[in-house]
């Protein structure tokens, strides 16, 4: 009982703030304060968590409730990491996070730089750029199938009147080159506000004194964006490219509405291919194993990650 | 406008009215079925249950492409949203054995309902686990099965018909094989007909749920396609593999390739109806469920359309839809779901239930002399539910349906193996299932 | 500022700034007013080939969106004479209007998952974020990041165990079920945003009220909340758009009583296949309201955004 966090918030209450005027003791204030949220945390995120590491070591179905399951050690594992057909899934997400965050730096960065030249009624067209973010993916990636549908849809007729190409030539979400591409549109779509909104954070942190002292020792405008503006942006880009790729990573609801995965598995992103093992099939062990697998891999890339970021920040 | 629907309906079924027995109390019970034109029908019928009974009938239609994960889910979540089910007949060995189903044998002895009233091939699909057994955990509800309809208009138009001669030799007309289809198919692919480019035909390609599969199978079937070597074995080498199976996927890849509208890369049976409705197609495959109102349709419907069974190859064989209703065992109302099932399985009810658009099962109704000629496409089902094959229905069945939709999707429209890795691969999959389970 | 300070730029260099971005803007404000006019297109202009930019607008996708319809025969139309202008609209189809449809059910679902799960995310964050800030926690750092790491997994890793907890409680497809699980999610984002916000109040504050015989209670709601009200109307916007937009678990966790509306609108269906103007209508309505937010408060919103990422 003394280990807990509001035990420990209230021994290290300082003297001033501790002292007991009437009513509750801070000590019991803080156990009041904090443990509802604890609790929710625990019993929401942590027990389900080591749940699911339990089961990830049993061949458990949750749709045979009548069935023992068994113990099968790491068999579960064993079968992902040798399954060649999840690494191209696993090939398939890496493709998606690599294009996507590729893109939404390169716009969201020169968004960011273009807005904060200030010009009249900015704010305003922030704002709109922003509502995409804003909105349920599932929804709008739905009406998005429909914008890509060669015959009836607006995506093709646009490319076909810049291109002059037959608009019914091609189907972004039907052929196996294109439908990668076509979810990297549309995420790019969605989410470049993000991290055009974390550059113009950074952007604006700069304080103008010390572009005034590189005016004043004479350097370009072009060596003070390489010297000035980048580095200082740097972290909270890589800030925003750490979001991206986390959100990214669990990316489900867009490209479940879009392509569900297809043609055939080229878009099946690990998130679908989980829930497709887990909601579908109801391979439930096998599932949890794959869900320990996949959190590991991004909670160790983001750590990774991390370090790197404050090492920037250091500089 | 013509309908074939329903006239003298309401007069009808109050002769059902009497053998309600009183009950204790009025419920609210929850039907729970895919969303479709049968389903609207079934809403209508479901009235003059309500008026009989006092029980109040709510309905949850949830679309095909979402329809098995939902309820599945709903099921192995022990919810209680519905208190009947109709559950596509894949489900029932996975609904007996996991006890999300009531079974029925004892309120069918009780109540003086027997299943020798219904067609066979029905009762065998959706009523029963294991498989052929007496044990009956639904009632045939809708028979269903995977059939063709086409542009009359088009088929007898005399410019048509003549390219069509000069092209192959033969006159334009229903096909009578798998191959005349396809060279049917091809003939329209991306022919003008009045000033609009039209394609040969839509067919299922769907990924995520079960379109790809249901396709694929009216391919195999024809072909002479076995599950296994010897029923109940689980022996697929040789079986789902064989060379007939091989042909058969080629055959339908090709015909993706060669005689599909572009676009239709992941389309069911909305999809299908689409391109068929939009005078995208000469000839479309869906579920005769959709007959009636392709044949209502005020665009494309009437003198416009006709219908074919799906033709044979080395064999008859069409791929079986269609449902039982039966009782979830979570519900709480369960009582009164049994007095509805009671009630459906009056033949007076099931007579009507015909009339307004949904494909009675009942003996009573199929063997009626008449039935044949109450609408253009009845022979056409009566033929097809003679040579249906349905799929695996084992307990495990979305498992080994997930499989085949991979395999086959990343072979047809993926373009990626051949025919003959894809099954292959297929018969790993599934062994690996039905170790899983301990069957093999 | 004067204009000829050297990080003001050029009147050039604005109008060219502002061009692109008005461009870029627009371009991508066409998918979501092509949803909005798609919602006022007959089904057949909808799917119509090359796609119409002018048409005739109707109603029928709205109409179609709340209400199931079925067929009739031309004796059952003819004797029943449509009343209302919807359903004149419907008769068209010789269809009748058979009842609402459960669109109505499911946006009600989204209204109340969504505010029942941030008023108890706000509710339980504020009260964690004040004793976070005010009481110096050993290993806080570690405890809020913690806290906030929940958010990596997949939200279908997540839903995994939830779903047989979940069947185990009784608590698969029940509001309750639903608030708890996004209060939870939403719950780390708004302890670190909420935090932040306190611990820009000064303490003095409430150590006079406290000197002035306050109890610690009531220097927190006499005090502390009024000063906060900004941050935590902020904070409640994110918690509340996030319920609002959520897929993952919805679709996985709920089936028909606690739906909410995003699972749902994807699957609105016409006669045969989708019923593209209703899925439009549909989801305009349910878009729209979030739009209009974001507008109305995009200071708090858009200094949300960035304060929330970059303090983490």
């Amino acid at each position: 009982m003394t280990d807990t966090p509001a035990a420990r918030a209230a021994q290290a209450t300082p003297p001033n703030v501790a002292r007991k005027i009437k009513g509750l003791s801070d000590r019991a204030i803080a156990w009041i304060f904090v443990g509802p949220t604890i609790f929710l945390l625990l019993a929401i995120n942590i027990f389900p968590l080591i749940w699911t590491i339990r089961l990830s070591f049993t061949n458990f179905k949750a749709n045979r409730i009548n069935r023992e399951p068994e113990w099968v050690g790491l068999r579960n594992y064993e079968r992902i990491l040798t399954d060649s057909d999840i690494w191209l899934n696993m090939q398939a997400t890496a493709h998606f996070l690599f294009w996507t965050i590729f893109f939404q730096v390169l716009i969201g960065f020169t968004l960011a730089y273009l807005i904060n030249k200030k010009f009249k009624g900015n704010d305003l067209w922030t704002t709109i750029i922003v509502l995409p973010m804003m909105l349920s993916p599932a929804v709008v990636g739905n009406f998005w199938k429909f914008l890509y549908q060669p015959q009836i849809g607006l995506f093709n007729y646009i490319v076909a009147f810049f291109t002059g190409k037959d608009p019914s030539s091609f189907e972004m979400l039907g052929s196996v080159d294109l439908a990668p591409w076509s979810i990297v549109i549309v995420d790019t779509w969605m989410w470049t506000p993000f991290v055009m909104l974390i550059c113009l954070a950074g952007l604006r942190s700069i304080p103008d004194y010390i572009y005034e002292a590189a005016e004043v020792d004479r350097a370009s405008k072009l060596r003070q964006f390489f010297t000035i503006t980048i580095p200082m942006v740097l972290p909270f880009l890589m800030l925003a490219v750490l979001f991206r790729g986390i959100e990214n990573f669990k990316m489900f609801d867009l490209v479940v509405q879009l392509t569900g995965g297809g043609p055939g598995s080229t878009t099946e992103l690990t998130s679908i291919n989980l829930k497709r093992e887990a909601f579908e099939k109801w391979r439930t062990g096998y599932a949890s194993a794959y869900a320990i697998i996949l959190f590991v891999t991004v909670f160790g890339l983001a750590s990774i990650y991390v370090k790197a970021l404050n090492k920037v920040k250091e500089r | 406008m013509k309908t074939f629907k329903l006239a003298s309906v309401s007069a009808l079924g109050l002769a059902a009215a009497t053998s309600m027995a009183g009950t204790a109390q009025a419920e609210d019970l929850t039907l729970c079925w895919a969303a479709w034109d049968p389903a609207n029908a079934l809403v209508e019928l479901s009235k003059e249950f309500e008026a009989q009974s006092g029980h109040t009938m709510n309905f949850e239609f949830i679309p095909w492409p979402n329809f098995a994960d939902r309820m599945l889910n709903e099921l192995n979540s022990g919810g209680n949203l519905c208190d009947l089910l109709i559950g596509d007949s894949q489900w029932i060995g996975g609904g007996a054995e996991n006890g999300h189903y009531v079974k029925l044998n004892d309120f069918f002895d009780a109540e003086g309902i027997s299943m020798d009233d219904f067609a066979p091939a029905t009762v065998y699909a959706y009523s029963t686990w294991p498989k052929g057994t007496p044990n009956y955990y639904a009632l045939p509800a809708m028979g269903d099965a995977n059939g063709w309809f086409y542009r009359k208009d088009w088929f007898t138009d005399p410019d048509i018909m003549a390219a069509f001669k000069e092209a192959t030799g033969r006159d334009l007309a229903e096909p009578k094989t798998q191959k005349e289809l396809l060279e049917t198919a091809q003939f329209f692919q991306e022919r003008e007909i009045d000033g609009k480019t039209v394609y040969g035909a839509s067919i299922f390609t769907e990924r995520g749920s079960e379109g790809i599969t249901m396709g694929v199978t009216s391919a195999l079937y024809p072909w002479g396609f076995k599950y296994e070597n010897t029923p109940g074995s689980y022996d697929m080498e040789g079986a789902v593999n064989s060379p007939e199976a091989v042909e058969a996927l080629e055959f339908y890849k090709e015909f993706y390739q060669t005689a599909t509208p572009p676009g239709y890369t992941n389309s069911y049976m909305g999809e299908s109806l689409d391109a068929f409705k939009s005078g995208q197609v000469a000839m479309a495959m869906n579920w005769f469920a959709f007959f009636p109102g392709l044949y209502a349709d005020p665009a494309t419907g009437g003198d416009k359309i006709d219908f074919f069974v799906n033709p044979p190859q080395n064999q008859a064989g069409s791929t079986l839809g269609g449902q039982g209703i039966s009782v979830v065992s979570y519900s709480d109302k369960q009582d009164a779901a049994l007095e509805y099932i009671k009630w459906f399985a009056n033949p007076d009810v099931q007579a009507k239930w015909w009339e307004l658009g949904g494909y009675s099962a009942h003996n009573s109704v199929l063997n009626d002399p008449g039935f044949k000629d109450s609408a253009p496409f009845a022979g056409d089902f009566l033929e097809a539910m003679g040579a249906v094959q349905d799929f695996w229905q084992e307990p495990a069945y979305a498992e080994l349906l997930l499989a085949m939709q991979k395999r086959v999707h990343d072979y047809v429209v993926a373009d990626q193996g051949t025919a003959q890795e894809a099954l292959d691969k297929l018969i790993e999959d599934w062994t690996e299932v039905f170790e899983d389970e301990g069957k093999l | 500022m004067s204009s000829f300070s050297v990080t003001e730029p050029s009147n050039r260099s604005k109008w060219f700034a502002g061009t692109l971005v008005i461009l870029y803007a627009l371009i991508t404000m066409i998918p979501l007013a092509w949803i909005m006019l798609t919602g006022f297109k007959s089904p057949s202009d909808a799917i119509s080939y090359p796609p119409k930019v002018v048409f005739e607008p109707t109603l029928e996708g709205y109409v179609n969106l709340f209400t199931t319809r079925t067929r009739q025969t031309q004796e059952y139309l003819d004797a029943n004479p449509p009343e209302t202008w919807y359903e004149e609209i419907v008769r068209e189809y010789d269809m009748v209007i058979a009842g609402p449809s459960k669109f109505g059910e499911r946006f009600l679902n989204s209204v109340i998952i969504g505010f029942g799960s941030t008023f108890l995310s706000i509710f339980l964050g504020t009260l964690a974020a004040y004793a976070f800030s005010r009481f110096k926690i050993p290993l806080a750092d570690d405890l809020l990041f913690f806290i906030l790491s929940t958010r990596m997994m997949p939200p279908i890793a997540v839903a995994i165990p939830i779903f047989l907890m979940y069947r185990q409680l009784g608590l698969s497809d029940t509001h309750l079920g639903m608030i708890l699980l996004y209060t939870a999610v939403n719950i780390s984002l708004a302890v670190w945003l909420l935090k932040g916000f306190i611990d820009e109040i000064p303490r003095e504050y409430e150590e006079a009220a406290l000197i002035d015989g306050y109890t610690r209670f009531q220097a927190f709601y006499k005090v502390v909340l009024p000063q906060a009200a900004t941050g935590i109307a902020s904070t409640a916007i994110f918690c509340l758009i996030f319920a609002w937009n959520e897929y993952a678990f919805a679709v996985l966790l709920t089936s028909g009583t606690a739906q909410t509306a995003p699972p749902f609108i994807p699957t609105i269906i016409g006669v045969g296949g989708l019923d593209w103007p209703a899925v439009a209508a549909g989801a305009t309505i349910f878009l729209l309201p979030v739009m209009i937010f974001t507008i109305l408060l995009r200071k708090h919103l858009l200094r949300g955004i960035t304060f929330g990422a970059v303090r983490k």
